[in-house]
């Protein structure tokens, strides 16, 4: 097949066709250059609906490989190497779906620079495409790194006023990271002869010693992004001062790329070393369970407390992870869809009501829900899902992740998702919480704030609405039947699963 | 099937089970889209009809089962398939969840009628006649979260029920989100809500372990699997099925507001009067009691946990009666008693009564609805009153009447209602002396059975539960004679106004039901005792027969008339108004005050638990998170560091603006630490890829050439 035209090629790339389109526009038709990139980006989530309509869900390896070689110099051997299998499939959706969504909200609230917003945009969904296809860790690495340069500025141009801060720590935080694995990465591509994924798991054979300091050397760039307690830091400045489409990403798949690379690398490449990290993984994801879900609910700004959720969230994620059994990382994996749904979907609210009161402290807030009826609703259903109400999609992560740690080996106790599901009700103190200081209770002061400029607060328009309906189908869907989800990343996961307990076997 | 099976064996409408779900979804669904446009007639027929409907199933349900003890499970989709963890979107149909569906959907529809009358004023009075068609929403949704709780059959659809009628009860407990219970703006309604939600996530913690064990002990939360297992299990480990049942006790005493979580239900009563009467009297409360007796193959197989549930049934039976006498307002008085009767129940399903509990849980949904939405019809009418003595009035009155704040649920408002509210006083005394166990009514033969089998089964149970019971139908004959007897202590009530036939139309079937419910289950006949015994009959489960105890009988029957006759003398005789203390305070004194303060449980709560929990999670994030780990440890060491570092390596591309970092510590504010990152990004971004640039090229180069 013709390497442009293939699928993983074209689900990746398409998008600098827009860029492409958009650098022959000019800078002042911006409802033109808003539509071609929403049309990128429409196109871009066909494409990978193409690759969904070809994906074979039985399959447990990698599909639709693509395998070029690049550069070949003094031995080494870089290729341009991509495949798709049951780890990545949902998060390669995830991408195409969140990014026209993102886009679709700025319509109003971008109004400087629509041009390089929109270039940026469309460059970074290629770099976390990139991310969650490349099978070669070298071009893997450039993916990864890629994908910084057009979120630092995005947070760095149109971020609120502590926007260079942000931009500047997010930027060196994640590369701080990034050095370690760049190292491992060299390590396994000169040591093991090759940068392909797929070659590296097979041959194995690691020493135990050095596989945990690649672990380690992985885990911290991963760690960064995910984030992991008490790697954090940069997360609330990055939330807090990017605008509404750049926390929708940012939590949406940036995220995710932290937690993708642990069962898509640390797990798989190093399984000794992941069975022996497995109750020290869970013991920092739990922390930031508790800790996010408290520091969260002392929060004064709507979006810290939201950007703290995500620290709490994507523990359970990290649990699931290494809970190393099917229900743990099966769950683990959708649940970081069911984030990017539901705090994606929580940015994108927190933004809509930001564009017509321009705060986000609480204290001024309060009774919007019976101004607007529909904004209050749907910010319910995404509060519940983000609080794991059954029948919504948190709960059928958050439940599969729990019950899998539980009963992990590889934890070794069940005393973590015990304390873990403390999680589970601090998560309605602070969800509730945000509801009841925006929605319920009297009129807050800011609906007085925003008359005295001689608006009034008004309720969600259609083009709010249709950028939130898709969301919203999914929490049900998945809620309610999560079986096709879970379908696509069954096999692959049970494949996981058993090289991890054969190398496990093998340890004792 | 074979020709002769056809003849002998009944209808089968199992098939039909999922619709106890669908259609009150379907009402809900009407209603949220075309019920603007609807009028409050169309909203409130189509959410009945909906609810209505579910009862008709159940009925259907009710006539398979004659002939099918057995019933059935319908499989309607694949849930969560994980390796072993295998759950199904499954209905099951026997003569235990039919039980259920029949009360929800039979006293659900019925409270749905009342409530068009009842919310029809209730949104006028409060300004906001929009908010109709809201209320039968979430009433439908309810509906539909309780049926999917009872014929769930694995623990985690169970669950979805669970938390979903959680949320209904949230949603309508703030139903008036912006005001308190007197309509003033507060947010007192929505921190009532708020409450009864996360003190449930508490129980629901305790469910939610008490799932993860079952899972990991029978590879299984399917009823039928983990019951037919539970005896081989037990046998080698013992200890997890105590696991399992004390940890869903949590859940039970969250749902179902038995010490220690009751502490929400009292707050519930912020919700409109009809949601007191269905989801925190007549149903979801009871959603526990049905937990254990659905479990009941599991709890017969570990007595200490069996003792356990059994004590904190009848304390809490006794502690939530104790302060119930201490209450002045109509609608918290029957908040404690509810509590105190789900402790009645639970003490029963807790001693291994399954019958005896669920008995009960039946016949108190009959007459605590029929109370609630009584007391709900005495508030309206006094409501009423206060209008019209308001509109009686000068205008010169009429400022000084909106500065006085009115109660209309306050006791000592009312008086003598009984002549301006006949049919409302009738039916009131009918629920009073069926909740206080007078022969013949429902509550005399439920509670019965509840003491007999105590005095068999663990008689501390016993002597709490008669205590209970004494309480019970003294702080009904206080309510009683406060309420609809003596003088009029409030022109309101002097001018209460009867209510209208959509109102009291499901209030007199509700006390037809008061009355003739003990016929469910006659000593001799036990006809609901053979009824559910067909559920637990394929566990094999001994169930303790409990033989009806004339003296027994005698001795509650005595000791509540004794407790009314108590009532009377103090109550009966002189009227209670705000201005003096209570009769009985003057003879209880302390006592009397630590019921009114309702023993100061949640002040307990907020010194013990949750301001301890507020300024810990403060403290983490200002001091912890904030100051010192974002920005001493990271602005200052980490930045600060590296900016010294490249200060002394790299000079001269460096910017000497602001460096005075590192000394600086703790103090320096955030703002400072951006102006001065913001004064050196230029260089700072460039030393760092050039310091990053050449660090890879040296690497490259050692790892190649050596």
């Amino acid at each position: 097949m013709n390497p442009v035209l293939h699928p993983l090629t074209l689900v990746t790339f398409f998008p600098l066709l827009g860029v492409l389109v958009l650098l022959f526009m000019q800078s002042e038709r911006k409802n033109a250059l808003r539509w071609t990139a929403l049309i990128t980006s429409l196109i871009t989530f066909g494409i990978s609906m193409w690759l969904l309509a070809g994906f074979n869900a039985q399959n447990p390896d990698l599909q639709m490989v693509i395998d070029l070689p690049w550069i070949q110099v003094a031995g080494w051997n870089i290729s341009y190497h991509m495949g798709v299998d049951g780890l990545s499939i949902l998060l390669v959706l995830l991408t195409t779906f969140l990014t026209p969504i993102s886009i679709l909200s700025t319509w109003t609230a971008i109004e400087e620079r629509v041009k390089d917003f929109m270039l940026f945009f469309l460059l970074l969904e290629v770099g976390m495409t990139g991310v969650f296809l490349a099978q070669d860790l070298f071009l893997f690495y450039i993916f990864w790194e890629f994908t910084l340069v057009p979120m630092y500025f995005l947070i760095g141009i149109w971020g609120g006023p502590q926007r260079m801060y942000a931009a500047i720590k997010f930027f060196l935080y994640t590369m701080a990271g990034s050095l370690l694995m760049l190292l491992a990465i060299l390590w396994l591509g000169i040591y093991q002869g090759t940068f392909s994924v797929p070659e590296l798991i097979a041959k194995g054979g690691i020493p135990a010693d050095i596989q945990l300091w690649l672990f380690l050397a992985f885990a911290a760039a991963f760690a960064i992004k995910v984030p992991m307690w008490p790697l954090h830091s940069w997360l609330p400045d990055a939330h807090v001062e990017a605008p509404t489409a750049g926390s929708v990403i940012l939590a949406g798949v940036l995220l995710k790329m932290g937690t993708y690379g642990f069962v898509r690398f640390n797990i798989p490449l190093f399984p000794e070393a992941a069975v022996k990290a497995a109750p020290w993984m869970a013991l920092l994801a739990v922390i930031g369970i508790i800790y996010g879900a408290a520091v969260s609910y002392a929060q004064k700004d709507i979006k810290k407390l939201v950007a703290y959720s995500s620290v709490s969230h994507l523990g359970f994620v990290m649990l699931g992870l290494f809970a190393l059994n099917p229900q743990g990382i099966q769950g683990g994996i959708l649940q970081m869809v069911n984030h990017g749904l539901s705090t994606g979907a929580l940015f994108l609210l927190v933004g809509m009501i930001y564009e017509q009161t321009h705060t986000r402290d609480f204290d001024v807030y309060g009774g919007l829900w019976k101004l607007t009826p529909i904004y209050g609703t749907l910010m319910l259903i995404v509060a519940l899902s983000s609080m794991g109400l059954p029948g919504l999609n948190g709960f059928v992560g958050e439940f599969t992740i729990l019950l899998g740690a539980f009963g992990s080996e590889s934890i070794g106790s069940p005393w973590y998702a015990g304390l873990a599901t403390i999680g589970v009700i601090l998560a309605a103190v602070y969800m509730l919480y945000m509801f009841q200081k925006m929605f319920l209770g009297p009129e807050g002061s800011v609906v007085e704030e925003v008359k005295k400029h001689g608006h009034s607060i008004k309720d969600l328009n259609w083009r709010e609405i249709v950028t939130l309906v898709p969301i919203l189908v999914l929490i049900f869907w998945i809620g309610l039947y999560p079986k096709p989800f879970f379908a696509l990343m069954a096999p692959t996961v049970d494949k996981l699963v058993a090289a991890v307990q054969a190398a496990a076997v093998a340890m004792h | 099937m074979l020709l002769s099976e056809i003849a002998t064996s009944g209808p089968d409408f199992f098939y039909l089970a999922p619709w106890v779900v669908f259609f009150p979804v379907i009402g809900l669904l009407i209603n949220m889209i075309f019920g603007g446009r609807l009028g409050e007639k169309a909203v409130g027929g189509i959410a009945s009809t909906a609810s209505g409907l579910t009862f008709v199933v159940a009925v259907l349900l009710l006539i398979s089962l004659r002939t099918h003890h057995e019933g059935a499970t319908v499989l309607l989709a694949e849930w969560i398939s994980i390796g072993e963890l295998q759950l199904d979107w499954a209905f099951r149909v026997d003569t235990l969840s039919t039980t259920m569906m029949l009360v929800v959907g039979g006293v659900g529809t019925l409270i749905h009628i009342y409530a068009i009358g009842y919310m029809h004023e209730d949104v006028r009075y409060k300004n906001d006649p929009g908010r109709f068609r809201r209320f039968f929403a979430f009433l439908n949704l309810f509906i539909a979260a309780m049926m999917i709780l009872v014929t769930g059959d694995n623990y985690l659809m169970l669950f979805v029920g669970w938390e979903g009628v959680g949320l209904c009860s949230f949603l309508l407990i703030g139903f008036w989100y912006e005001m308190d219970t007197l309509a003033q703006a507060s947010t007192a309604n929505a921190m009532a809500a708020k409450k009864a939600f996360i003190t449930n996530r508490v129980g629901d913690f305790g469910f939610l372990i008490a799932g993860m064990i079952m899972f990991w002990a029978f590879k299984s939360v399917q009823f039928d699997t983990v019951f037919e297992a539970a005896h081989h299990v037990a046998e080698h480990n013992p200890g997890v099925i105590l696991a399992i049942t004390l940890f869903m006790l949590l859940g039970v005493a969250g749902k179902s507001a038995q010490i220690p979580l009751y502490v929400w239900l009292p707050d519930a009563m912020a919700g409109p009067t009809p949601v007191s009467a269905l989801i925190h009297a007549a149903t979801m409360v009871t959603a526990g009691v049905y937990l254990v007796a659905r479990s009941a193959p599991l709890y017969t197989l570990v007595p200490q946990a069996q003792f356990i549930v059994a004590i904190v049934g009848g304390a809490t039976a006794l502690f939530a009666a104790t302060i119930a006498v201490g209450q002045y307002d109509i609608k918290r008085v029957l908040a404690y008693s509810t509590i105190s009767q789900l402790g009645f129940m639970v003490a029963a399903v807790g001693m291994g009564a399954f019958v005896a509990g669920m008995f009960h849980l039946v016949t108190h949904a009959f007459f605590k609805a029929l109370l609630f939405l009584s007391a709900g019809s005495v508030i309206l009418g006094v409501e009423r009153g206060h209008h019209h003595a308001a509109h009686g009035h000068h205008h010169d009155d009429h400022a000084h009447e909106h500065n006085e704040v009115f109660d209309p649920g306050d006791m000592r408002n009312m008086g003598g209602i009984r002549k301006r509210m006949p049919l409302t006083f009738w039916v009131y005394i009918i629920g009073s002396l069926a909740l206080a166990g007078i022969f013949p009514l429902a509550g005399f033969w439920s509670k019965d059975e509840i003491l007999a089998e105590a005095l068999s089964l663990n008689f501390t149970v016993y002597i709490l539960l008669a205590v209970a019971a004494f309480f019970t139908a003294f702080y009904m004959g206080r309510q009683v004679w406060m309420v609809f007897f003596g003088e009029p202590k409030h022109e309101a009530a002097e001018q209460a106004e009867e209510s209208p036939p959509v109102m009291t139309v499901p209030l007199m079937v509700l006390a037809a039901l008061s009355i003739l419910g003990g016929a469910l289950n006659l000593p001799g006949l036990g006809t609901f005792t053979h009824w559910i015994e067909h559920t637990y009959e394929k566990f094999h489960l001994h169930l303790h027969h409990g033989e009806f105890n004339i003296t027994v009988a005698i001795t509650s029957t005595v000791l509540a008339l004794l407790a009314i006759g108590l009532s009377w003398v103090l109550y009966g005789r002189k009227a209670v108004t705000q201005d003096q203390p209570d009769p009985l305070k003057r003879i209880l004194g302390p006592v009397f005050v630590g019921m009114e303060n309702k023993w100061w449980v949640d002040e307990l709560y907020w010194a013990v638990i949750l301001n301890p929990y507020i300024a810990l999670a403060r403290f983490t994030a200002d001091v912890i998170d904030w100051r010192f780990w974002h920005d001493w440890f990271h602005d200052k060491v980490i930045a600060g560091t590296f900016q010294w570092v490249s200060r002394t390596l790299l000079d001269r591309w460096f910017d000497q603006r602001g460096i005075d970092g590192f000394a600086n510590g703790l103090a320096d504010s955030t703002k400072e630490l951006a102006q001065w990152l913001r004064g050196i990004q230029t260089g700072f971004v460039r030393n760092y890829a050039l310091s990053v640039f050449i660090g890879v090229v040296v690497i490259l180069g050692y790892l190649i050439l050596q």
